[in-house]
């Protein structure tokens, strides 16, 4: 317990038996945020398999060929694997990563164990309700809870549980900020990484007040103490907790991004002001996000749909472009400070592609920019909607920002969790190479399978294409089928790399060799620069690699933008 | 770092490529949001979300009295109807099927009436791949305009139940 303070400018306000020093970083750890990181981080991982499971359970059964469940089963399991990923997998982690963004990077001990005791067990009831309630057979409603279709109250109950829990967290790590600053633990402007967890953090605050707004009339509903809950209006509420909830998952994610740039690389940021601003520009400019799940509802005019989903020249837009753009542009810089400065890519080849935490963060930064954020802004186009509403154009878009964006930042930093805070070290490190690509590729390859087969009119959540036992008999183009058998095979790789992730995480967590005291091995050697290039300062701002990549990306984008309104052209007129 | 608290004076504007990526990505934007409102004028696919609130039991009785107006025939104890062009058209949504099958003419414009007796549904248009949301309570009123011809099949792509993946309806234009 040598006193962290004093290796940094400013005493913290920990205890002294209270926190330790990172021997890796030379960060301080509050060990109080570090038991509650953790213990987020395993329940974290528990709702991953189960969601996992339901993952390996729907390819099965969407995929014709094997069609494996029954229809109650599937959308019964649906119902699970939406909650788990998206919500019970993903808020544990993000709060751990608040709590270490407040407590390590502020040098400050974490403001009340009290309240996030109140948060672990209030988000773990709360899951575990859902989860039983779901299992009791009598909640088939999917994640969304359309009314009028119905739940068991205790399902309803738990997702409050979750949100109140999540917001206890969130509030704790405000107050966290809130006293380093009055303690003065830090000098100067708080690091990047805590700027975009406030960020993510403010925007929490806003989407679980609109959880409460929508879940607390609905729990009342379902026990017949409220008589009816308007559809219309529980759809623009509930997308008002349902979608801002995937901007704070950006955000974290964002964050994630730089903090793994700097730990595997060195990654150094151009111009802080501009990384910044496009945090702010999340928190300003988030639309009243349910537009873009209202497009084609009737209950809101063609005005309101057209400003809310593009409102201030697509400023939020804006901001993750320019993330996709300082992110690579920042580990360029670094690389290029190093030495690696042949041609164009020269720093792109010499990267630590052997080190999960890089492989895991950078394929996260290409499948969620290529892959979710323009797809995302495509079907988010008032009119273009048309051609995507509930089709599987939609989870192939999501499934390629919250799984191939949000969930691979989260693994690739959790490589680095496990030696860091859990003191433990990795067994199969061969494996864990390699799990970063075969998760990459797999939700990269459903995703692709989903966005055709959802072209050819494929609906999401539907449990049969045959459409057995139909009055009116339907079938779908043969193309169709092909792209559920590449949207299965994908599933399939997908989950064997998640599975990987789990078995790898849960050996190094119970059963690793303890490293205490001692220094995480480094996932790569660094290799040396070659001899002849001049090492450019690290001053020098120039990212002509990062340039073209970006070029490419906005390439990319307008070609598939400009295809959809001539998609678009060629259906019925309507007004 | 993005770790470290950053040095004093890093508020300045950007440079080089970045400066350059920014105004890039902010004219993209710009065009994105002129391009729906462009739309909205020379396109032809505005839904408006034109819609009223309507009671169950008022949205099935103007269904029927469409159905009686306007039979044609009948497919599996289906009614077809045929809506008089530049007229209104009425389709219910409900556990698990479209009702009635709707006959329409191309070229000819028409009000179709959407809404649900029960759960929310969604109105998927198959092959052309049109979708709308479809809720009870509201009559969601879409001005249509057939420009092919054939049988289109109608799919609900909001799940509503088990009998979800089973529900589908039609449109014939001729």
């Amino acid at each position: 317990m040598a006193s962290a303070v004093e290796s940094l400018p400013v005493s913290g306000n920990h205890d002294t038996s209270e926190v330790r020093t990172c021997e890796t970083t030379t960060l301080p750890v509050c060990l109080t945020a570090q038991q509650f990181i953790r213990w987020h981080a395993v329940v974290a991982v528990v709702f991953l398999l189960v969601g996992g499971i339901g993952a390996l359970l729907l390819g099965l059964t969407r995929w014709p060929a094997v069609h494996l469940l029954d229809a109650q089963w599937y959308y019964r399991i649906l119902t699970l694997h939406g909650l788990n990923m998206l919500i019970f997998w993903i808020l544990n982690f993000e709060i751990a990563v608040l709590y270490f963004a407040g407590t390590s990077l502020l040098n400050s001990r974490l403001a009340s164990k009290k309240a996030a005791w109140a948060c672990f067990v209030l988000m773990l009831v709360g899951a575990v309700m859902v989860d039983v309630a779901i299992m009791q057979g009598k909640s088939d409603v999917l994640m969304t809870s359309y009314v009028p279709l119905k739940a068991e109250p205790h399902f309803y109950l738990g997702i409050i549980l979750v949100a109140v829990g999540t917001l206890i967290g969130v509030i704790n790590f405000f107050a966290t900020v809130y006293i380093a600053k009055r303690d003065n633990t830090y000098e100067g402007s708080v690091p990047l990484i805590v700027f975009g967890a406030i960020a993510a953090a403010i925007i929490a605050v806003v989407t679980l007040l609109h959880g409460a707004v929508v879940m607390i009339p609905t729990w009342l509903w379902s026990m017949g103490l409220l008589e009816n809950v308007d559809p219309a209006w529980y759809r623009i509420t509930w997308w008002g907790l349902g979608h801002m909830s995937q901007q704070v998952n950006v955000c974290a994610m964002v964050s994630i991004w730089y903090l793994m740039g700097t730990l595997t690389v060195g990654a150094k940021p151009l111009n802080q002001a501009v990384c910044r601003g496009a945090f702010v520009l999340y928190i300003l400019f988030i639309n009243i996000a349910s537009a873009h799940h209202l497009l084609v509802d009737p209950g809101v005019g063609a005005g309101w749909k057209i400003w809310n989903t593009s409102y201030a020249m697509y400023l939020a837009v804006l901001a993750s472009m320019i993330h996709g753009f300082t992110v690579p542009a920042s580990v360029e810089v670094g690389m290029r400070a190093k030495g690696f400065t042949r041609g164009l890519f020269g720093w792109l080849a010499a990267a630590p592609w052997s080190n999960p935490g890089f492989s895991g963060f950078f394929l996260s930064v290409i499948i969620f920019g290529f892959g979710g954020g323009i797809t995302g802004v495509v079907l988010g186009t008032q009119q273009i909607n048309i051609m995507a509403h509930n089709t599987l154009r939609i989870p192939g878009h999501f499934h390629v920002t919250v799984v191939g964006g949000t969930t691979l930042a989260f693994m690739a930093l959790t490589y680095y969790v496990v030696p860091l805070l859990f003191q433990r070290d990795f067994y199969g490190k061969a494996l864990c190479r390699l799990q970063p690509y075969v998760f990459g590729g797999g939700i990269t390859l459903m995703a692709l399978g989903m966005s055709f087969a959802g072209s050819y009119g494929v609906p999401r959540r539907h449990w049969d294409v045959e459409f057995t036992g139909s009055q009116l008999a339907m079938g779908f183009d043969s193309g169709a089928y092909t792209m559920l058998g590449v949207m299965g095979i994908g599933s399939l790789i997908a989950v064997v790399g998640l599975f990987m992730f789990i078995l790898l995480v849960v050996a190094a967590v119970f059963v690793g060799p303890k490293i205490d005291g001692q220094a995480m091995k480094p996932w790569h050697e660094e290799r040396q620069a070659p001899a002849d290039a001049a090492a450019v300062d690290e001053d020098d701002h120039r990212t002509p690699g990062t340039l073209v990549l970006a070029l490419v990306f906005l390439l990319t984008f307008a070609v598939y933008y400009f295809a959809n309104w001539m998609w678009l052209a060629d259906v019925w007129e309507v007004r | 770092m993005s770790i470290h608290n950053p040095p004093a004076g890093w508020f300045k504007a950007p440079t080089g490529a970045e400066r350059l990526w920014v105004g890039l990505a902010l004219s993209w934007c710009i065009i994105m949001s002129v391009a729906m409102p462009y739309w909205h004028f020379y396109g032809k696919q505005n839904p408006t979300g034109e819609s009223y609130k309507v009671s169950v039991q008022d949205f099935g009785q103007r269904v029927g009295e469409f159905v009686r107006a306007h039979q044609v025939g009948d497919e599996k104890g289906i009614p077809i109807v045929e809506v008089p062009p530049g007229g209104d058209g009425y389709m219910l949504a409900r556990m698990w099927s479209f009702y009635p099958i709707l006959k329409l003419k191309k070229g000819q414009t028409y009000r179709l009436h959407l809404s649900s007796s029960d759960l929310q549904h969604g109105f998927s248009l198959q092959p052309l791949n049109m979708n709308f949301q479809v809720l009870p309570g509201y009559d969601h009123v879409l001005t249509i305009r057939p420009t092919s011809t054939g049988i289109f099949p109608i799919i609900c792509n909001e799940f509503c139940g088990i009998g979800h993946h089973a529900m589908t309806g039609r449109i014939i234009v001729e």
